[in-house]
């Protein structure tokens, strides 16, 4: 019989205690080093780029280390007057990704009212195809990702009724492949990541019953390889972000002791850059923020007490879900 | 993508070009962070301090045609390049030919891209003209047969303009070179349910066809996927199909203890037991026996859930009473 599985080893000298005073130096100083190549090549995606350090920073309680009245300045100005779209950066045209970025990040400063909301609002249900699904821009991309962009945007705003929930869920729910999972768009593999944004739509428009949760469930119980770490589809290496897309889905379907805890725990812990701060994607690779923010939250998810509650669906603080009266749902065992 | 610190002989900025003295370039307004900016890369500035001009100006120009191809050349993550690049298309009436052959060559050297794919979706859709999408999407899926873009690519070009025809054999080839390739078997049910259906006849032919493969790999998670797949349009469900059950039965007697085999006959147990056919094979007490194992010995990263399972199948037991054991 083979057991040949993709997968990596973990060294015996990987951190292996939580390092947070390092990952909010990298955090604090990463958008300072703008000699960074790093830094000029990212520019099309910086409003994400604040979502992630600073939602990292909030689950640090390191928040005040981010120069909140720029970042609250810089979203005004990426707002679009005419389609009311959000863009990345200044001069960038509006995308459904940094529309709810940028409500994110508005959402943990209690500065909704930075924004013109009915502009999101506008824009948003603007994106709304007839069969339910999302565009991401007006070039027309279609993605479930941007289903979970759209209702995850208009329910931090409180405004699920300028769209058409029912059929938003219909879209998804007809993404929904034979082994369960989901895929960007009907017929599309299975995809951890995709499947974090279907369930997170479900879980917002409360239809999780719609799920085969435990078929869902042990799919994505599969991705935890020998190391610990999970992959995001079948035969793929390891990845840190998938602990986040895999842990917070299983969180939504309440399934998520069904992963050994301690072997993820120990591959989480092992991406983090010892000197530098930062996780990144596998041991020893170069961190960034992204897989900072989902490393903290994956760990949130374990149940690290250093680190604030997260919300399986938004991720983002608890505290802020609980502030917005946000109750998503979580499917009952 | 090309390195930010290209010193390529014989660039010369946009600063420095007589035909562009007329523009004004328009640097980064960065935002949330403090005014310290360090020449990062003087070409990837230049460059863009000029696409943020012409962007600025709304230039309909060959030009800024010219410009965008720099600024893809330097990024081609960068979505508002493209947005702009097929504006300009647009205006110029450019010939979208050249522009089909240009946009390939980009695909080649980042083949992990949402905007080049999305590019050359949109000019596909604007000239109607299909015919070569199966085969760069299948140069790319060769030198990486998991690229979902690619994929994706291929599924939509497949589902709008009818490319069906051909698809089992590419499928199949990809398979015999990676028979864990799960997004061949993903596409492999695309095909049969957008095109082929799922007639008696082929839900057979289809079952044959992954026993085979199991036979040759055993644990193959995405094999065993694919077969309860098919099975969903068998009306005799996962315990009924007897070439199914002698397959797995077999497997098992030749002591074969692949996780997917045994998930699969617990499923076909559950299947049964619902469906009151429990028997001699498939029934609680064999389940609980087979969670049990996979709990203790055969996969025991996932012991929770197979403990759940065990649970499950405790109640059916005591709620219906088994009489079958083995």
């Amino acid at each position: 019989m083979s057991f040949k599985t993709k997968d990596v080893v973990l060294s015996a000298d990987r951190p292996k205690s939580l390092l947070i005073p390092k990952h909010a130096d990298y955090l604090a100083s990463y958008g300072l080093n703008k000699d960074d190549f790093e830094y000029c090549m990212t520019e099309y995606l910086r409003m994400s780029g604040i979502y992630w350090s600073l939602t990292a920073m909030e689950l640090m309680d390191q928040t005040s280390r981010m120069p909140k009245d720029d970042i609250i300045q810089f979203i005004t100005s990426c707002q679009d007057n005419e389609s009311g779209g959000i863009s990345a950066s200044n001069g960038h045209d509006p995308h459904m990704l940094y529309t709810l970025s940028a409500v994110q990040v508005l959402a943990m400063y209690d500065r909704l009212d930075a924004i013109d909301v009915d502009g999101v609002v506008r824009y948003v249900s603007s994106m709304q195809q007839e069969d339910g699904s999302f565009y991401g821009d007006k070039w027309g991309e279609v993605d479930t990702r941007f289903s979970f962009c759209a209702v995850m945007t208009l329910s931090l705003l409180h405004r699920l009724d300028a769209i058409n929930v029912n059929k938003a869920v219909d879209f998804v729910l007809s993404c929904m492949n034979f082994d369960g999972g989901f895929g960007s768009k009907p017929g599309s593999e299975s995809h951890a990541g995709l499947i974090y944004c279907c369930v997170g739509t479900l879980s917002i428009c409360n239809r999780m019953d719609a799920l085969k949760a435990d078929e869902l469930a042990w799919w994505l119980c599969e991705r935890q390889l020998p190391s610990g770490g999970l992959n995001g589809r079948p035969e793929k290496l390891p990845d840190l972000c998938y602990s986040w897309w895999v842990m917070a889905s299983l969180s939504m379907l309440n399934r998520i002791h069904w992963v050994d805890k301690d072997n993820l725990e120990q591959y989480i812990l092992a991406c983090q850059d010892a000197e530098s701060g930062g996780f990144s994607d596998r041991p020893g690779d170069i961190p960034d923020p992204f897989h900072t923010l989902f490393g903290l939250a994956g760990l949130s998810l374990l149940g690290n007490s250093s680190i604030k509650r997260v919300n399986p669906t938004y991720c983002m603080p608890q505290e802020t879900i609980d502030r917005l009266r946000l109750e998503p749902q979580i499917l009952l065992i | 993508m090309s390195d930010c610190d290209d010193n390529d002989a014989g660039w010369i900025f946009y600063k420095d070009r007589p035909d562009w003295s007329d523009v004004k370039p328009v640097p980064e307004d960065d935002g949330p962070t403090p005014v310290v900016v360090i020449a990062h890369s003087e070409k990837f500035e230049d460059v863009y301090d000029y696409f943020r001009a012409v962007l600025q100006n709304d230039e309909k120009s060959e030009r800024a045609l010219e410009l965008t191809k720099d600024a893809v050349e330097l990024n081609a993550a960068n979505y508002t390049v493209w947005q702009y690049r097929r504006e300009l298309l647009k205006a110029l009436g450019t010939d979208l030919r050249s522009e089909l052959d240009y946009v390939e060559s980009v695909i080649r050297l980042s083949p992990k891209n949402y905007q080049v794919w999305h590019h050359r979706r949109v000019l596909v859709e604007w000239l109607q003209d299909p015919s070569h999408e199966l085969d760069l999407t299948e140069e790319a899926l060769l030198q990486d047969p998991k690229n979902y873009h690619a994929w994706q690519h291929r599924q939509w070009a497949m589902k709008t303009f009818g490319l069906y025809d051909t698809e089992i054999e590419f499928v199949d080839s990809l398979l015999t070179e990676d028979v864990r390739n799960n997004s061949a078997w993903n596409q492999r049910y695309f095909v049969h349910n957008n095109y082929t259906g799922w007639s008696d006849i082929n839900v057979q032919k289809e079952i044959s066809y992954t026993l085979e493969k199991i036979k040759f790999v055993k644990n193959n998670e995405s094999a065993w996927n694919y077969l309860r797949g098919v099975l969903i349009h068998d009306k005799r469900g996962l315990n009924g199909n007897g070439l199914v059950t002698s397959f797995c039965e077999e497997l098992y007697r030749n002591r074969c203890r692949s996780p997917f085999l045994l998930a699969f006959i617990i499923d076909a147990c559950e299947d049964a037991i619902k469906k009151n056919e429990a028997d001699g094979c498939h029934n609680a007490i064999r389940a609980i026996e087979l969670c049990d194992a996979l709990a203790t010995k055969y996969d025991k990263i996932r012991e929770k859930y197979w403990k759940y399972l065990s649970n499950r199948f405790q109640k059916y037991k005591s709620e219906n009473g088994d009489n079958h054991s083995v």
